[in-house]
């Protein structure tokens, strides 16, 4: 990111500063607040049925005629030229249909990396695909395999012979460090942020921690394996993908293809998980080029081990995180820097510093990350990217500068909890982080917890308690469109490209179209999944919701305009304007005498319609500018450690969250749930273990990289303040990345609790404890 | 010879390298079996063979041969589900809803093996006729199942449901 970027934002900024709030998007709040009732009621998912009947059909299960399978074949070097390639015993193996290489793939025009000033960009890597004889990272794909089986394809690709000529690679994380850059910005935010003298108010301060905590890289692991299954047809193309970005893939491919947009269709109606992974990368491409070569409609999936080699993770990082406080316990010096993998040819800078930015006021800051370039495939977001880690770090810090000063850790907080954003100075949309802490202490009994480490234990087993803070900003998307057609028979549709990966985006969003169309949910049908349907932005930071709901918002607007013109004189509500109704018991009403009430069946029926079908985009999200929108969550854990293995068990966890209005809280409670079993598995088992000397990830499989499993989770709870926010959409705030955030902390914090061992390095493994 | 899948007698691939999942997945089209890893790790392509819970990536199709396999299509005969399924949804254990076919269907091999009396690694009492139905034997039991959206409460609370309802 560049400088004229941030002069770009900071502008926008300060002039935002001075615009009343009330012209802006969310000036005044959402009417639907507080008066909601299908949102904030229990509802089980409407794709549930589909979903546990095995009826859901995801990307490698659409059936076509004359299907064939494709094979890759992946470099296991890490920087070669190919100096010898045979293909012709693949090629004469039983069903073999094409061997494609980079001898004849098509030349395809490069792919525009992930930006937040080019929403319609979704690369996460702008090296060549299969385009020269040059291998970039160990794992990339050096040839294709289309057969008639996916047997048939395994079998040939065995049989590809490759000759490399390596030349030496960059694979050394430390040695790296001293070749790092530090860029202007990081994703919106200035990278370099110095306020006061930080070094020289920490040097000076009554008590102090300096440490340096590092983190593993982490992969995805989506259980759905990635998988397109597509087809060529009279020049279109259509694409069955498992994919969280819909619309702007589809943009995309038709860019790389030549294609006008209309001519390239993907569809995306379920998504075996996401987390970050479910992007646009090679295996797309290389399936479509192949099947455009073969004329063929084609499904390609990729192996466990595939996903790892050219699916990229989340980065490792080392983090320097120092805080200098007063014999009050005020922070008078608040330091976070940091390393991480950020490629030339990738898009994921890793924000891990996000939340020293947000979460407390300090009287001198100085913050910036420096970026380390590998040659590896490229790393990108995965839940809470920056945040998962960041506060790992951070809140690892907080906790032990209130040991240090024997200091309560929730007392600490709560004397440092800023009232205006601690870098912009914006102020907050709203926070009520104390609150949440507040309750969340009383309904885990945090009272009981011993302050002196060690102290507490049953038989074997040292147990301890230990909290933590989790952060996770506000989003909505610009671009996101909906259309909704009002039918005669008084029902609606309410469509749009987005994407379902769990989170129950068309369950909620039912809701919300209920309460907003004055409908009841079983009038509604939302229809998603779709790059034909009105474009919505992809799923990431947390943002779809609000950004479907802001969409929603807009298009009611333009609907109840259309809906008022249709009325007429005749009709009760004659003569009333936008601002004078709303949508309420199926019809249109006004605000001041509600008894004027035409339904949309009378109004229909008298205008002689149909239907009545309107289309519009979400306002722009200033609201994203002039206020500080943060999420924050209160995390606590109860754990045993076991003198005689190391081993860690987790009795006890409980998220406290501050994310504004719940649309539906079993989905909800589901999402965070979700979240924190992942922070689980980023503080004690999760681990991309990468072979420095061969550039090779070693452990590309799930029976070595350990995700949580059923006996590792423990019942959690969860609970909410609940409280809108003001400034966005039904008062809600996303939900999908705060839940793995502070997680490894209050898990770390509470194996230190129990243990006095205080580990900076994740995963909290067995060996760190012994 | 042949297979009999949800009831219905099937002729075995003639390509011996075929898997059951593949078999099940490409050449019947029933997707409801999931893969997740082809190697064992991750539970997803769960089938229950003659009563026993089988990852169908492991098992070549023609080891099927003679037997009789339910998928989750099978689980759920005309369209009606059963209560585990709905128990499922009630209780919100899934979010993606990949990894919940083979999740079903251990659960309801499992299940049946708590009733045959197989004790489990976290069982206390391992003369006892039948173990107690607690939460951790759940989990324990279910270990092999991954679920990566966390959905890990709602599946113990599924199953607990419906094998409490079944005791009762």
């Amino acid at each position: 990111m560049t400088r004229v970027q941030n002069v770009v934002v900071e502008s926008v900024k300060t002039v935002l500063g001075w615009v009343p709030a009330q012209w802006l998007p969310g000036g005044t709040p959402d009417p639907l607040i507080g008066r909601s009732a299908a949102i904030g009621r229990q509802a089980s998912r409407l794709d549930g049925p589909q979903k546990v009947s095995g009826q859901a059909r995801f990307a490698a299960e659409v059936p076509m005629e004359g299907l064939s399978y494709a094979a890759f074949v992946h470099s296991p070097v890490t920087r070669a030229r190919i100096a010898r390639l045979e293909t012709q015993a693949a090629e004469a193996a039983p069903g073999v249909i094409l061997v494609m290489t980079h001898r004849n793939m098509p030349r395809i025009s490069p792919l525009a990396l992930i930006s937040i000033t080019d929403l319609s960009a979704v690369g996460n890597s702008s090296l060549p695909i299969l385009q020269d004889e040059n291998v970039r990272y160990n794992g990339q794909v050096v040839a294709v395999v289309v057969a008639e089986t996916q047997e048939q394809a395994d079998h040939a690709a065995a049989l590809i012979e490759i000759d490399y000529d390596t030349v030496p690679a960059k694979t050394h994380f430390e040695d790296a460090k001293a070749r790092a850059r530090t860029p202007a910005s990081v994703l919106i935010d200035k990278n370099h942020v110095t306020v006061g003298n930080a070094e020289r108010e920490l040097t000076q301060a009554a008590h102090r921690v300096d440490a340096v905590y590092r983190t593993p890289g982490h992969n995805h692991n989506a259980i759905e394996l990635h998988a397109v299954t597509v087809a060529w047809q009279d020049g279109s193309l259509i694409v069955h993908d498992a994919t969280q970005m819909i619309a702007p893939s589809a943009g995309a491919l038709a860019k790389v293809f030549g294609l006008k947009k209309e001519q390239v269709r993907v569809l995306s109606p379920f998504v075996g998980g996401g987390f970050g992974g479910k992007g646009l990368w090679d295996h797309q491409i290389l399936a479509i080029a192949a099947a455009r070569l073969t004329g063929r409609p084609l499904r390609l999936m990729l192996s466990r081990e595939g996903v790892y080699r050219i699916i990229g993770g989340r980065t490792p990082t080392e983090q320097r995180v120092a805080i200098g406080a007063n014999t009050e316990g005020r922070f008078t010096a608040l330091v976070h820097t940091g390393y991480s993998i950020m490629l030339p040819y990738g898009a994921c800078p890793e924000q891990y510093t996000s939340s020293a930015r947000a979460l407390y006021s300090a009287k001198s800051v100085e913050i910036v990350q420096h970026h380390v370039d590998l040659d590896i495939v490229p790393n990108t977001y995965m839940r809470a990217p920056g945040e998962s880690v960041g506060t790992f770090a951070l809140e690892s810090a907080v906790d032990e500068l209130a040991h240090q000063m024997g200091i309560d850790p929730i007392e600490l907080r709560r004397r440092n909890e800023p009232e205006r954003h601690p870098i912009s100075g914006a102020p907050f949309s709203q926070r009520a982080l104390i609150t949440a802490y507040a309750e969340g202490a009383r309904r885990f009994g945090w009272e009981h917890r011993s302050a002196e480490p060690g102290t507490r234990r049953d038989g074997e087993w040292r147990i301890g308690m230990g909290c933590a803070t989790g952060s996770f900003p506000y989003a909505r998307m610009p671009s996101t469109n909906v259309r909704i057609t009002l039918k005669r028979d008084g029902s609606a549709i309410v469509a749009c490209s987005a994407q379902e990966m769990g989170m129950g985006t068309s369950t909620v969003q039912v809701q919300h179209a209920a309460d907003r169309l004055g409908l009841p949910v079983d009038m509604i049908t939302f229809e998603m999944g779709d790059s034909s349907l009105p474009a919505s932005a992809m799923a990431g930071g947390s943002s779809q919701t609000a950004s479907i709901a802001g969409a929603i918002l807009a298009a009611t607007d333009k609907l109840t305009g259309e809906l008022l013109r249709l009325a007429g004189n005749d009709s009760p509500v004659a003569g009333l304007r936008t601002g004078d109704v709303r949508l309420t018991d199926q019809g249109v009403a006004s605000l001041e005498e509600p008894w004027r009430h035409e339904s949309y069946r009378s109004i229909l029926d008298r205008a002689q319609r149909d239907e009545v079908s309107i289309t519009a985009a979400g306002s722009a999200p200033l609201e994203m500018l002039k206020f500080a929108m943060n999420s924050s969550s209160a995390v606590f854990c109860e754990l045993r450690v076991s003198d005689v293995t190391g081993e860690v068990r987790i009795d006890r966890l409980l998220g406290s969250f501050d994310c504004g209005t719940i649309l539906n809280p079993k989905t909800a409670a589901s999402q965070f749930k979700g979240g924190m079993i992942m922070g689980i598995g980023l503080a004690l088992t999760e681990e991309t273990l990468f072979d420095e000397r061969s550039g090779r990830i070693m452990n590309a499989t799930l029976a070595d990289y350990h995700v949580p499993s059923h006996l590792d989770v423990p019942d959690i709870e969860v609970i909410w303040t609940g409280i809108p926010d003001p400034r966005s959409p039904l008062g809600a705030r996303g939900i999908g990345e705060i839940g793995i955030t502070g997680v490894a902390a209050a898990i770390a914090n509470a194996v230190f609790n129990a243990t006095g061992k205080r580990i900076r390095e994740l995963p909290i493994t067995l060996d760190k404890l012994l | 010879m042949a297979i009999r899948i949800n009831g219905a007698e099937v002729q075995a691939p003639g390509d011996a390298r075929v898997s059951l999942l593949d078999f099940l997945r490409e050449h019947l089209h029933l997707t409801g079996t999931k893969v997740g890893c082809n190697q064992g790790a991750c539970g997803a392509c769960t089938v229950i063979i003659d009563g026993e819970r089988v990852l169908s990536c492991l098992t070549l199709a023609a080891q099927a041969d003679g037997r009789s396999v339910t998928t989750i299509e099978g689980l759920s005969a005309d369209g009606a589900l059963n209560p585990l399924q709905v128990a499922f949804i009630e209780h919100d254990g899934f979010q993606c809803g990949y990894c919940t076919p083979g999740q079903i269907c251990a659960a309801t091999a499992m299940l049946q093996e708590i009733e045959r009396g197989m004790p489990s690694y976290v069982t206390a009492d391992l003369a006892a006729e039948r173990a107690t139905l607690t939460a951790q034997e759940i989990r324990e039991r279910m270990s092999g199942n991954l679920c990566r959206c966390g959905a890990h409460n709602g599946i113990v609370e599924a199953i607990m449901q419906v094998a409490t309802e079944r005791a009762a």
